[in-house]
């Protein structure tokens, strides 16, 4: 049975269906990219599997538990780490306060008033930071770095608490190519090392077709392929949906660093 | 029966007055966003200048234009102050806007002192509605009735001004997209000072209205400013006819009320009549909590983006330590120059006290990003439960100083849990509303708080009875309780609370109870205010519901924004800044508020950071940039 198994998730806002009763699974050790055109649905399915949001219907299953009615904090403590569209970390805390904070909280230690936290499991965070290339940054205020920088001290946040599953909402817009392609070779290999499920979202159809394993194409709330990046590619209503009449999958870089 | 109907068309005449004034009050924050705190004082103006010009132009005729004169007056005050003051910090932090419209309230309150006096003033009657008409078999006032009318009038009127008019229509694009606004290239500022102008016509003309019901008085400007507050909470920020309902709705309960008088339940007795000075706030408590945008407001965005990111903690350097170890060393030996100078010690102890006030204020307020407008309501129930504790349970002082504080505690853990369900403007009028529960209950509870008296003879035990003793037993308690606060600050619930200002979306993805942190962080504070209450009874030996009024919250705020909310020694700077000026500036002259007003409004225009901030920029600017030698 895979880790994540999503059926007839739906989501409306006030009559508009923005997920529209969708189904897949992520299996552990699978790195799934939800690619589809802008406002597709894509972050509303991730902010229902978080529990961000509350779906309308359908349901969402972990390690088959049910993820629907709980809050992202339990969701959180079940093994389901996230990283924003618009990345979200502490500003006025350093970088590594930033991974410490999330250290503490899966330590359980967030209602400790006398202890200081400045130590508190710093070099776990560090090695956290090693890994996404952030460590010689540690110290900084996180509200001082570069948005690409940002991202990537998010994903160690993410990964604090040796997550199951990750959900990755955009991980590398705002990012120059060759930051990008590190991501996720980092990424992919969270994914064979720790045998990682990663759910990520993507405009950069290079980036995806080079890293993941298997992709699946959302539009208007609705699940219209899935399969690898050949299918994909080759794939008629997809190409609809992209370009109307489908030549390249190529999408200019620049308008996407406009739009992060 | 008809005595009831009669209420409740009482009910209708204090709405229209009360409708006036919120009215403008919520233009001005739709359009400006600004919690134009001194609106109330507008209202006190608009009733004293109508008050003068009545008694000038003697006749029916002149009476009426002196209304209107008002009005307009009140109006072009309300313009110059937009274009003067207001119009510098729209873009400064939300918090800093509050002070400077409360700085201003100060500086009109001794304005109106200086030219009218401090007597009351009884206006004439409205020439033609002297009379009383006959209803149901019981007098009731021809002026009245006019008011009632004249409500539903000035709503239809701003109406027909905002739906029908091109300028109607920029103001409720305004109010709900400020910057699609400039984007049209419509000349902002002069619309903005039009809606203030507005607005403060509005206020002037409720104040006026009001000269033939009620003598003109000082008080005015702070309790029509907390009627108008929750009118506008209860209605939506923003909406004009969500103002004139929630007025309605008010006026009603309280008329009903009155019309209840003391009723019995059983053996219990209910007296419904003196509900009325807190029935407004329990109004506004149930519809933020039920509704939190009010009945006719709209969910508000995130929050605006309020200034500068904060820089993160650091550990005190060997330096900051040396200079704390030297400052309470300095203190302890102020004794010893008792012959020098007798006053240093008094003023000590009331430094220090603030100084503990303040710094329990901006644990919420900086780190966990939390506005509190009644933090008095700890501070007060601290004093008073320390009194209490000695008076009625007949505690010595040692008991009563360790058990005030968890009675402080225990209030803010039922006003915290509503309250950290709210957040930016909303908490802060939550929490102002729960200082005015807290205050009128010590206000009219006569057989057990004292009333409007207060309570007497809350002398220290024996050995701390004396000046010295007791200077030393407060400086040990407010070292230890800063220090217990700032400890608290660099451990990782301290951390969590930032990281739960800064982003609540990231926060609870890593499994922060945002909502429970704060709570608790209330309910730290609320502790701290609350030693400190007790430790200024214990100095003073008396108490009364001043040390729960909104005023004193506000000195509250004020000590914390003067000294910088971003600086953790920011409030203990601003602590003993502000009681020492308030001590100085009041023994040199009466007019003493508008001295700090003027200094306040001077210091949110010049240091906008806070004192503590402005010092921390300067070291840092003299320093060898490390940050730019890596
Ligand atoms: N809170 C909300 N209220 C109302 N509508 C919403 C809300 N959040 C999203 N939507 C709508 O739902 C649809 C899907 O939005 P979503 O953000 O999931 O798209 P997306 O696939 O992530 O797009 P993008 O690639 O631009 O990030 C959009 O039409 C959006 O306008
Ligand atoms: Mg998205």
């Amino acid at each position: 049975m895979s880790l994540l198994q999503i059926r007839g998730l739906q989501k409306s806002f006030g009559g508009v269906k923005a997920v529209d009763g969708i189904d897949f699974d992520v299996a552990a050790g699978e790195l799934l990219a939800l690619i589809g055109p802008n406002g597709a649905g894509k972050s509303t399915t991730f902010n229902m599997v978080n529990g961000q949001l509350r779906a309308s219907g359908g349901s969402v299953k972990l390690d088959g538990r049910e993820l629907v009615g709980l809050k992202p904090r339990e969701i959180w403590k079940m093994g389901v780490g996230r990283t924003f569209q618009i990345a979200e970390t502490f500003a006025s805390l350093t970088v590594v306060e930033n991974v410490q904070m999330a250290l503490i909280s899966s330590h359980g230690k967030l209602y400790s008033l006398w202890s200081r936290a400045a130590g508190a499991y710093r070099n776990e965070a560090l090695e956290l930071l090693d890994q996404v290339g952030m460590k010689a940054d540690a110290d900084r205020p996180c509200s001082a770095l570069a948005y690409g920088d940002v991202k990537r001290v998010e994903l160690a946040i993410a990964l604090a608490n040796d997550p199951k599953l990750l959900l990755m909402d955009e991980p590398t817009a705002g990012m120059a190519p060759k930051e990008r392609n590190d991501l996720m070779a980092l990424t992919k290999r969270l994914v064979v090392e720790r045998k990682l499920a990663v759910l990520f979202t993507e405009h950069s159809m290079d980036v995806v077709f080079a890293y993941a394993d298997r992709m699946i194409v959302l539009a208007r709330g609705r699940l219209i392929a899935a399969g690898s990046g050949e299918e994909i590619r080759n794939h008629p209503k997809v190409q609809e949906v992209y370009f109307g009449t489908g030549k390249t999958f190529e999408k200019p870089v620049a308008q996407e660093e406009v739009a992060a | 029966m008809s005595s009831f109907l009669v209420q409740l068309l009482n009910g209708l005449a204090g709405a229209s007055s009360l409708f006036l004034v919120a009215a403008g009050l919520s233009l001005i924050f739709g359009v400006t966003r600004i919690v134009n705190f001194a609106h109330g004082s507008l209202y006190m103006l608009g009733v004293y200048i109508a008050y003068s010009m009545s008694e000038r132009l003697a006749g029916g005729v002149g009476f009426w234009f002196s209304l209107v004169f008002s009005a307009l007056a009140v109006g072009f005050i309300g313009a110059l102050i937009e274009m003067v003051l207001l119009r510098r910090i729209y873009k400064a932090p939300e918090l800093f806007q509050l002070l400077a419209t409360f700085a201003l309230v100060l500086v009109i309150k001794d304005g109106v002192l200086w030219i009218w006096g401090a007597e009351d003033l009884l206006g004439r009657r409205a020439p033609g509605l002297e009379g009383s008409v006959e209803i149901l078999g019981r007098n009731f006032p021809t002026y009245d009735l006019f008011l009632i009318v004249i409500g539903p009038v000035v709503l239809a009127l701003v109406w027909l001004l905002l739906t029908r008019t091109r300028w109607g229509t920029l103001v409720r694009a305004a109010t709900q997209d400020r910057e699609m606004l400039s984007a049209l290239g419509v000349h902002q500022s002069w619309l903005i000072t039009g809606v203030f102008a507005l607005g403060a016509m509005l206020a002037g003309l409720g104040g006026a209205l009001q000269l033939p019901r009620e003598p003109a008085n000082l008080g005015m400007d702070m309790l029509s400013i907390g009627d108008a507050f929750v009118v506008v909470v209860v209605g939506g920020m923003g909406s004009i006819p969500g103002a004139f309902v929630a007025a309605l709705i008010i006026a009603e309960i309280k008329a009903i009320c009155i019309w209840l008088g003391d009723v019995n339940f059983g053996p219990f007795s209910i007296s419904f009549s003196k509900l009325t000075l807190v029935v407004e706030f329990l109004v506004m408590a149930v519809v933020l909590v039920v509704r939190p945008w009010g009945l006719f407001g709209r969910p508000q965005g995130t929050p605006r983006h309020s200034g500068a990111p904060e820089a993160p903690l650091r550990p005190a350097g060997k330096s900051l330590r040396w200079f704390a170890v030297a400052l309470v060393a300095g203190m302890a030996v102020l004794p010893l120059l008792q012959g020098q100078f007798p006053y240093a010690l008094v003023l000590s102890v009331d430094l220090l006290i603030a100084a503990l006030f303040a710094a329990s204020l901006h644990f919420i307020m900086g780190p966990g990003g939390m506005h509190s407008f009644g933090h008095a309501a700890y501070f007060g129930l601290g004093a008073y439960g320390a009194a209490l504790l000695m008076k009625a349970a007949g505690l010595p002082m040692e008991a009563a100083l360790i058990l005030a504080p968890v009675v402080a505690g225990l209030g803010a853990v039922v006003f915290g849990w509503f309250s950290v369900r709210l957040s930016g403007v909303y908490l802060a009028m939550l929490t102002l509303a729960f200082g005015q529960i807290a205050w009128s209950i010590a206000f009219q509870w006569d057989d057990f708080t004292g009333g409007s008296n207060g309570l007497i003879g809350i002398w220290p035990s024996g050995w701390a009875n004396n000046r010295t003793a007791y200077f030393y037993l407060t400086l040990v308690l407010v070292v230890v309780g800063l220090f217990a606060l700032r400890r608290m600050l660099f451990s990782p619930f301290g951390y969590a609370m930032r990281a739960g200002r800064d982003s609540v979306l990231r926060a609870d993805a890593i499994g922060i109870d945002v909502k429970r942190i704060q709570w608790l962080a209330f309910v730290i504070a609320g502790v701290f205010a609350g030693a400190a209450g007790a430790l200024f009874v214990y100095s003073k030996g008396s108490i009364s519901p001043e040390v729960l009024s909104v005023t004193k919250s506000v000195d509250g705020l004020v000590m914390v924004l003067l000294g910088g909310v971003q600086t953790l020694a920011g409030p203990i700077v601003g602590a003993v800044t502000f009681t020492w000026l308030q001590d100085t500036v009041a023994r040199s002259t009466d007019y003493w508020r508008a001295l700090l007003g003027g200094i306040i409004l001077f210091l949110v225009l010049v240091f906008p950071q806070g004192l503590a901030g402005f010092i921390h920029d300067l070291v840092v600017k003299l320093k060898p940039n490390r940050e730019a030698a890596r």
